[in-house]
């Protein structure tokens, strides 16, 4: 078989377009570049989509956490020690095994049937994991920059006369993201990371549609050769990771780009393992 | 086993729940917290080493050396960790029996790779087949430890390559100026003053090591999170102590073990870092003076 052919069959295999089977007996170095490569769709699907939900969430969270009242403060503080102060694995079986616990032919709500199946996919399931998880970690960092915002901006805006939403839309959130960014950057590159444990935790692959990792462990194990696969799905995270770094600096160039002279520069800091 | 534990299908209620919680397999899965604690207990300070280690290596003045450090410190940055899960102790594994295959078994002509097989002889395989299960499971258990241990070390390599570069830059010159050697500075002035730099991101690190334990798992180990499905899983009437799927509510135990463990640590952590800038030269020492404390 021609690399192209292979590329055609494999491509999109992750998602289920393309062959039935996975291959047999044959693991050229090009079936393992295209099939792990095709389960990287899984891998930035989790992690944008993730990523996207989240942002809100933790702005909200971060909110709710510097809120005087205790009614939304507290909550905000559980949530976000819960979910930091366990592992991700767990959250993904736990959450899992809850999903699997609903019944079975839907809720009845006012006579609608709402389905429940699709929630202990992967697709949808893991992502709840993953949004959840991202928001209590990103709401963290979020209201530490809450909290460093300078004095004198507020004083500043209270002396213009906003107040409330304008204030916040204006004044605080801005300076908020823009001390927040390198550290919601290393965050956002570990929920990357993150989601190759989607498939090695409760989570099953149906028809053997799984991420760049589960490819990876798939030839692994066919080939008892860790020396190929792996290096593969490295060099593809390196990449992907580079251009995540990319990204978020052309971001963070934006977000700072009324300030004179050196702009804080992205340092990238491993700390978040989950 | 309680004597009265003898027909399980008699009992009910508070007598039942006794019973069910000494079996044999809940008391299994009691030990596997062990197992988890053992992990952290043993990898901690051998990742400390390792990323000790690698840290002098990035300052190291022999090419090579320093190329290395680097190397291992950035390994970290852009792959999941879980990669290095997957792929250290198999990769260990193999090179451990070619290694002893070669030793062992030099007349042996074959090539070890065999198109989707690695052969080796029978003496070179780890551990021997006719070694007891206890033998695999430890082998098991320090292969998951090394895995854990690399990638921690890295971790560790990056945190005190940062402190070391905190420590002010004048006292290492002053030491020069005074005829230290490049050692004498690095013993006497660099690694004595680096550990308060390096507490925040050891700390963090302490707390990621918590979290990393469920991956054992992942390695093949029987820790806590295979029992937990094992026993949580749905028990026919065959069992002896029959029960429906209970998955949810193990995995939610181990929740609130890690959530202890987290909170724990954090408390232990405060203090010794509070004791650690009594003193210091830093703002928090500064702080804890200017509080008389």
């Amino acid at each position: 078989m021609s690399c192209g052919q292979i590329i055609l069959d494999y491509g999109l295999r992750s998602v289920g377009i393309g062959a039935q089977l996975l291959p047999r007996g044959e693991f050229t170095l090009c079936h393992q570049f295209t099939l792990i490569g095709s389960g990287l769709i899984w891998n930035v699907y989790f992690a944008v989509l993730a990523l996207a939900f989240g942002f809100f969430a933790a702005t909200g969270l971060a909110l709710a956490k510097s809120a005087r009242s205790r009614w939304l403060r507290k909550p905000a503080e559980w949530f976000i020690f819960v979910f930091r102060g366990s592992p991700l694995f767990i959250q993904f079986f736990l959450v899992y095994e809850a999903l699997v616990m609903l019944p079975r032919a839907g809720i009845d709500v006012f006579g609608l049937t709402i389905a429940t199946s699709w929630l202990t996919r992967a697709w949808a399931g893991a992502l709840l994991v993953l949004f959840l998880n991202t928001a209590a970690y990103s709401a963290e960092i979020f209201y530490g920059a809450l909290m460093a915002v300078p004095k004198g901006d507020i004083e500043a805006a209270d002396a213009y006369g906003m107040t409330g939403w304008t204030r916040f839309r204006r004044v605080l959130w801005p300076t908020m993201l823009r001390l927040a960014w390198p550290s919601y950057t290393n965050e956002a590159i570990f929920l990357f990371h993150a989601t190759t444990l989607v498939f090695f935790s409760g989570f099953p692959s149906f028809q053997q549609k799984g991420d760049a990792l589960y490819y990876a462990k798939f030839f692994a194990d066919k080939t008892f050769n860790p020396f190929v696969p792996y290096p593969i799905a490295a060099f593809y995270f390196v990449l992907l990771t580079l251009s995540l770094i990319g990204l978020f600096g052309w971001v963070n160039r934006r977000l700072n780009r009324h300030l004179p002279g050196a702009r804080p520069r992205l340092r990238i800091r491993p700390q978040i393992i989950r | 086993m309680l004597e009265s534990c003898a027909d399980p299908k008699s009992l009910e209620g508070l007598a039942w729940t006794l019973c069910y919680l000494t079996t044999g397999k809940q008391v299994l899965f009691y030990w596997s917290f062990l197992t988890v604690l053992t992990l952290m207990a043993v990898t901690a300070p051998i990742a400390l080493a390792f990323g000790f280690g690698g840290a002098l290596a990035t300052r190291a003045q022999f090419a090579p050396l320093r190329w290395f450090g680097k190397g291992y410190t950035s390994m970290v940055r852009g792959v999941p960790d879980i990669v290095f899960f997957l792929f250290v102790p198999v990769a260990l594994d193999q090179g451990l029996e070619y290694l002893r295959h070669k030793v062992l078994c030099p007349d042996w002509t074959e090539p070890v790779r065999q198109g989707s097989d690695f052969v080796v002889c029978a003496a070179a395989k780890l551990p021997l087949s006719s070694s007891p299960q206890s033998v695999h499971e430890l082998y098991g258990f320090v292969l998951a430890v090394v895995a854990f241990s690399v990638v921690f070390g890295a971790f560790a390599a990056n945190v005190l390559a940062g402190a070391m570069h905190a420590v002010p830059h004048a006292q290492l010159e002053t030491a020069e100026a005074y005829g230290m050697s490049r050692r004498q500075v690095s013993r006497r002035i660099l690694i004595p003053q680096m550990w308060v730099y390096a507490l925040p991101g050891l700390s963090n690190l302490w707390m990621i090591l918590i979290k990393a334990t469920p991956l054992l798992f992942l390695l093949g180990v029987s820790d806590i999170v295979y029992w937990a499905r094992e026993l949580g899983a749905r028990k026919s009437q065959i069992y002896e102590y029959p029960h429906p799927d209970w998955r949810l509510w193990y995995f939610l135990a181990l929740l609130m073990f890690y959530l202890t463990m987290t909170k724990v640590s954090e408390v232990v952590l405060r203090r010794v870092t509070s004791r650690l800038t009594r003193g210091q030269a830093t703002m928090a020492g500064e702080a804890m003076r200017k509080a008389g404390g």
